[in-house]
């Protein structure tokens, strides 16, 4: 009820919020004032070539990394150094990686329900009836007793998604879900993704996944060198580049 | 050509290839270098082995009550068998004993219970053994409760109390040692400083000097009048040296956990001690066993330093046993029935770890 009552009064406060936002690994500058609204609800793809800080912008959201200058908000909650506080702010947000990062010492079922019984101090029972409903809907629940390292690679991050649905975060980062995946196994992956992004989730997808950034995505941003490039719609982003780096970026990965 | 096949008959393993023979052929005498290599082991071998049975069983005295009972050429068992109660309680008083063996079979079948696989509540039992079974231990072996007459330590001695101070310095370090490696990986100035210089301190001296610093220095910095009792003293040396080594084996295991797996748990909001103990500690725990059960075998050996503080464990008090007036002369068998006590100790520890580093590496889940 009072969450409710909490998502409506903030229904026009942007989900994430990043300005001004640097960041430096020593002397190398890897965010660069970057500058960043996402509406809740809204699907965002963030495309870019290796190495150009894409993770590392959506890593500094849940404080996976620490930024140096400027100021990041989620859901209307200003991100501090205070441990309270970030641990607040990861309650609000879900995040997958490339590498799924399941924990290999606990079955699929204990994988979804750790976090569960530890943060939100669930009774087992609960957890466990929580985890199978999500599972359920990733189409995994038959797995549920096994261990991660028994499941194909598709079928690890599908759990991945389903451990981090059970907290019932409000925005989604995706770092790179499908490119560690055999090719066989990308659209099972990539069809969970489209149904939560039809359900209303809000997301961050850092992807190559043209066809996904398209079906989906409401703002596509390219990012170069530590910078946003360029930000557009799907359509006009793909049909109409404006900067000559997205151009090159865009012909590179759709010309082969 | 193809349709030409005719079957050949199965036949049995030519002689040569398997057997004890071609065995022995292969292994030890497979060129002039390495049979003049094997001939010279076999000789050694048989030479040193055939006077030592000789010596320790077909010649030896078993049965009897003193020195004149040994009348033959081997060894005189006679000696281990009339002090052997010595040799394994001290001076524990003799109708107390059972009290001992209670202690030690309690730890026995814990021990058993978390070792052999099939078992089931091992995290109970684990918590049973670490948390509740000290106070037992000591409530049991010192007394003073339930009715129990208190036993003194100085009366403590033997295989007793090298299982005391083995055990409690294995049972402290793992919660210290642990501590202490968080600590050195902690991102705190402070904490990281501390848990560095405590560490490389420990590390660098060596057991026997903690020992003598323990039972010399420690009183003099102590309150007038204050007493820590002597075996307490070892017992935190002890303690404290092995928390350094510990800390150190489990570093290592710490750094093969991969990062995405403290990230993975802190992006589902878990806090460091969560994190730590939920995720990063029970993976690490796994690869550690072999790195731990290693330290716990150093640690066995080096308990016989007490000695030097006055205790008399194990090989002090056969040590000790050996100037009896009444049993001049019989220090090889004394020393051999320690050696013998120990190896079976230790080797058996030894063995459970590669056991479970074999198990660990075709069982691993990834
Ligand atoms: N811990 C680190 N220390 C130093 N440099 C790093 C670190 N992590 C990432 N980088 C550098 O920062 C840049 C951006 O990395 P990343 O955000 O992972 O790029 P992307 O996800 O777009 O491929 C890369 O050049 C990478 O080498
Ligand atoms: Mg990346």
């Amino acid at each position: 009820m009072s969450e409710q009552a909490i998502s409506q009064s903030n229904a026009t406060t942007p989900m994430v919020e990043m300005r001004g936002v640097n960041k430096w690994y020593g002397d190398f500058h890897v965010l660069r004032d970057i500058n960043l609204s996402v509406k809740r609800g809204e699907r965002i793809v963030i495309c870019g070539p290796s190495g150009s800080g894409k993770s590392t912008m959506i890593r500094c959201i849940n404080h996976l990394e620490e930024h140096q200058q400027g100021e990041i908000e989620v859901a209307g909650l200003a991100l501090t150094q205070d441990v309270k506080r970030i641990e607040e702010i990861r309650r609000h947000v879900g995040m997958v990686f490339q590498h799924f990062n399941l924990f290999p010492h606990l079955t699929v079922l204990e994988n979804c329900c750790l976090a569960q019984m530890w943060v939100q101090k669930k009774p087992r029972r609960e957890a466990e009836r929580m985890a199978m409903q999500y599972l359920e809907r990733v189409k995994i629940a038959e797995q549920a007793r096994k261990y991660p390292g028994q499941l194909s690679g598709g079928q690890q991050q599908r759990v991945a998604i389903a451990r981090s649905l059970c907290m019932h975060p409000e925005v989604m980062l995706f770092d790179e879900p499908t490119s560690a995946l055999d090719p066989e196994m990308i659209k099972e992956v990539l069809d969970v993704m489209v149904e939560l992004a039809e359900e209303g989730m809000t997301m961050l997808c850092v992807t190559h996944e043209m066809g996904f950034a398209k079906t989906v995505a409401d703002r596509v941003i390219f990012m170069d060198q530590g910078q946003i490039i360029e930000e557009n719609a799907p359509e006009p982003f793909f049909n109409n580049p404006q900067s000559e780096r997205t151009q090159l970026f865009l012909s590179q990965i759709l010309g082969h | 050509m193809i349709h030409n096949r005719t079957v050949i008959e199965a036949r049995p393993a030519p002689t040569h290839t398997i057997g004890p023979v071609a065995w022995l052929r292969a292994n030890l005498f497979s060129g002039p270098i390495n049979t003049i290599l094997s001939l010279a082991a076999i000789y050694l071998l048989v030479s040193l082995l055939v006077p030592t049975i000789q010596w320790a069983f077909i010649d030896a005295d078993w049965v009897g009550t003193s020195r004149d009972d040994c009348s033959r050429e081997g060894a005189c068992w006679v000696f281990i068998n009339a002090r052997i109660g010595q040799f394994i309680y001290g001076l524990y008083p003799r109708h107390e004993i059972w009290r001992v063996n209670v202690t030690f079979g309690l730890f026995a079948v814990l021990i058993a219970w978390l070792a052999i696989p099939r078992l089931p509540l091992k995290r109970w039992v684990a918590v049973a053994t670490l948390v509740v079974f000290p106070f037992v231990a000591f409530a049991l072996l010192y007394g003073g409760r339930f009715g129990l007459p208190v036993v003194e330590t100085h009366r403590w001695g033997g295989l007793m109390l090298t299982l005391v101070l083995a055990v409690v310095g294995m049972v402290a370090a793992l919660p210290i040692g642990t501590l202490l490696a968080l600590g050195r990986r902690s991102k705190m100035p402070i904490v990281k400083s501390f848990s560095v210089i405590f560490i490389e301190f420990w590390r660098g001296v060596p057991l026997i000097t903690v020992l003598f610093m323990a039972s010399v220095m420690l009183p003099l910095f102590l309150p007038t009048g204050m007493n820590v009792d002597r075996l307490v003293r070892a017992l935190i040396g002890i303690t404290l040296f092995q928390s350094a080594y510990m800390a150190e084996v489990i570093r290592g295991g710490l750094q093969a956990i991969p990062r995405g797996q403290e990230e993975a748990a802190a992006a589902l909001g878990m806090g460091y001690w969560k994190r730590m103990g939920l995720i990063v500690l029970p993976q690490a725990l796994k690869m550690m066993i072999p790195g731990i059960v290693n330290t716990f075998i150093s640690l066995f050996k080096d308990t016989t330093l007490v000695m030097i503080i006055g205790l008399f464990d194990l090989l002090g008090i056969v040590q000790a046993a050996l100037s009896d007036s009444r049993w001049l002369g019989f220090s090889v068998e004394g020393y051999a029935f320690a050696a013998l006590v120990f190896w079976i100790f230790c080797f058996s520890m030894s063995r459970y770890s590669q056991y479970l580093e074999r198990k660990l590496h075709t069982g691993h889940k990834r």
